[in-house]
């Protein structure tokens, strides 16, 4: 009988020690997710259960075009960095092991290197006034004088800035994942460079691409601080759109803001979800 | 194959230049006295960040995030250990829930966090919106995936359950196992967390923004506002951040190759980055 409450009671201390975190994952993590899920199932008044939220953010243009410009950045940032990412990680591997160290270092540092310093550093450069903006005209590039940082072509482009470290990041170790000897037996076979790399080298570090893919996406859709300190809300990105929605830039209506987060927060998920099917594909040291 | 070796640098050079130029840019901007139809800029002067750190609103502003950072990442490290340190050697059994919720933020970025507590914490009995402490509230939840993933891993570096029995065995009771042998080894990899969650919170803006924006100016919101007034002393706010969370930065990575005897596979073994949704 002693050992029991003995046990109890040590059990309850144990209990005891955790409840900080548990309090505060509670409080600050799911409450608040089912707060918005409960929400978004919500009339405007918040009276009545409707599926009308959902169908408004699916139906109406307006956030339709938000939802169809979020994807088209995510999508097109994701691949651009992707491509060049495939490149520069390559070439990385190539380097000394000391230099990829020091390499890997700074483009880490750089990673950090997003949101509202990025997007000012963005108009100091390429701005109305931005000092290239300037140089360009000063040398008469006239290619350049049709080009709106605050247009489409300038958010694609900072997107893409912040989208390529993170990338360099995912797919440098995925190289690892093709063997030396596999390359020398290819060429002791008679397969060019092209060859190997076609049928050897992009089927093994395929589910790397796509799953670092899929994570690109997932970062750019829930991007937010970039795009708003370089176009305010003028620009119909869906993560904006919840972010006037609850603002009250226009007026508030937290309860379509909720079902446009939940519709988000789907999107981001789908996205880690392949990411990890996809890690584990590939990176069998990891279970 | 020295050929390529020549076209690999370049391309790695190239890279560097396009990652490196908005930060070249900002910084020249923030010591030009003058420069707006020019190609260089009139002359050098360090006088915008002199005139930075004498504005009591910046001073203030850093004043805030520092505060709010520390509390909440100070917070989440004591209370993250001590749960971890239970749960692995206690309940293993809850090891699982745990990972859940502490990965789950990685799904919610700032916009999607806002909503929700916003909804809770604006009205009824829990109505601290505006306050600090909702946003550290907020911010306990952003780090959790950095501190969880940074304390799980040094725990299982050092072995945890051996480490206790052993001390135990000595004849240590549990709390002073925890503090004088536990503690001093999970210590190195804790502090590179601490160090990550930090610099992460420092470049928060998006929950800030909604939560707080008017009534607690951090440096994110006062550069936010301030970038369209005045290019060169918001340029010297950009650059100031950027070299503090480079320092950090630079000491946990640092740190962290320490830690893990400095040799190069532990970027290549580290699982993966995850988005931070800037």
């Amino acid at each position: 009988m002693r050992a029991k409450w003995a046990h109890i009671s040590k059990n309850l201390w144990l209990t005891g020690a955790l409840f900080p975190l548990a309090v505060m994952i509670f409080g600050f993590e799911l409450l608040p997710i089912m707060g918005m899920l409960i929400d978004s199932f919500r009339t405007d008044d918040g009276n009545v259960w409707t599926l009308g939220q959902y169908i408004t953010a699916l139906k109406n243009p307006y956030y339709l075009v938000a939802i169809k410009n979020s994807l088209l950045i995510s999508l097109l940032s994701s691949f651009i960095a992707i491509v060049v990412a495939a490149f520069v990680a390559y070439f990385i591997t190539r380097l000394k092991p000391k230099s990829q160290e020091a390499v890997l270092t700074y483009v880490n540092l750089t990673a950090n290197f997003a949101g509202v310093p990025l997007a000012f550093a963005y108009i100091i450069m390429l701005g109305n006034s931005g000092l290239f903006t300037i140089l360009f005209q000063r040398w008469g590039l006239d290619i350049f004088s049709e080009f709106d940082l605050y247009s489409w072509s300038g958010l694609v482009l900072v997107y893409v800035y912040f989208q390529l470290p993170l990338a360099i990041l995912l797919l440098y170790p995925i190289y690892f994942e093709i063997k030396e000897q596999w390359r020398e037996a290819a060429h002791l076979l008679g397969a060019s460079d092209m060859q190997f790399w076609l049928q050897v080298g992009l089927p093994v570090i395929m589910p790397g691409l796509v799953g670092t893919f899929s994570i690109l996406f997932a970062n750019a859709m829930g991007a937010y601080a970039t795009a708003y300190a370089l176009v305010g809300s003028n620009y119909n990105l869906l993560s904006v759109r919840i972010g006037a929605l609850i603002s009250g830039d226009v007026y508030a209506r937290p309860h379509l803001a909720s079902a446009l987060a939940m519709l988000l927060a789907l999107s981001l998920i789908a996205a880690m979800l392949t990411n990890e099917y996809m890690m584990r594909r590939i990176r069998r040291d990891l279970k | 194959m020295k050929e390529k070796r020549t076209l690999h640098r370049f391309a790695i050079a190239l890279m560097f230049l396009y990652l490196f130029m908005p930060l070249i840019a900002t910084f020249l901007y923030s010591i030009a006295t003058d420069w707006y139809d020019t190609v260089l800029p009139k002359g050098l002067t360090l006088s915008w960040y002199v005139k930075l750190f004498q504005d009591v609103r910046f001073v203030a502003a850093l004043g805030r995030t520092l505060f709010a950072c520390s509390v909440a990442v100070g917070l989440n490290i004591a209370v993250m250990v001590v749960s971890l340190f239970i749960v692995s050697l206690y309940l293993p059994k809850l090891e699982r829930f745990l990972q859940a919720f502490a990965m789950l933020p990685y799904a919610i970025p700032g916009v999607i966090g806002a909503v929700g507590l916003i909804k809770v914490y604006s009205s009824g009995p829990l109505a601290i919106s505006g306050t600090v402490w909702l946003l550290i509230g907020a911010y306990f939840v952003v780090i959790l995936p950095y501190t969880y993933q940074g304390t799980r891993n040094s725990m299982r570096t050092v072995d945890l359950p051996q480490l206790v029995s052993a001390a135990e065995l000595l004849g240590a009771s549990k709390p002073k196992a925890f503090f004088k042998v536990v503690l001093p080894n999970i210590l190195p990899g804790v502090m590179v967390s601490a160090l990550l969650s930090f610099s992460v919170l420092f470049g928060e803006f998006v929950l800030t923004n909604f939560l707080v924006g008017g009534y607690y100016e951090t440096v994110q919101i006062y550069l936010m506002r301030r970038m369209r007034e005045s290019g060169h002393l918001s340029s010297a706010v950009v650059i100031s951040y950027y070299l503090f969370v480079f320092c950090l930065s630079w000491i946990a990575l640092k740190l962290g190759q320490n830690f893990k005897n400095g040799n190069s596979d532990n970027l290549r073994g580290k699982k993966y980055e995850l988005p931070h949704y800037r």
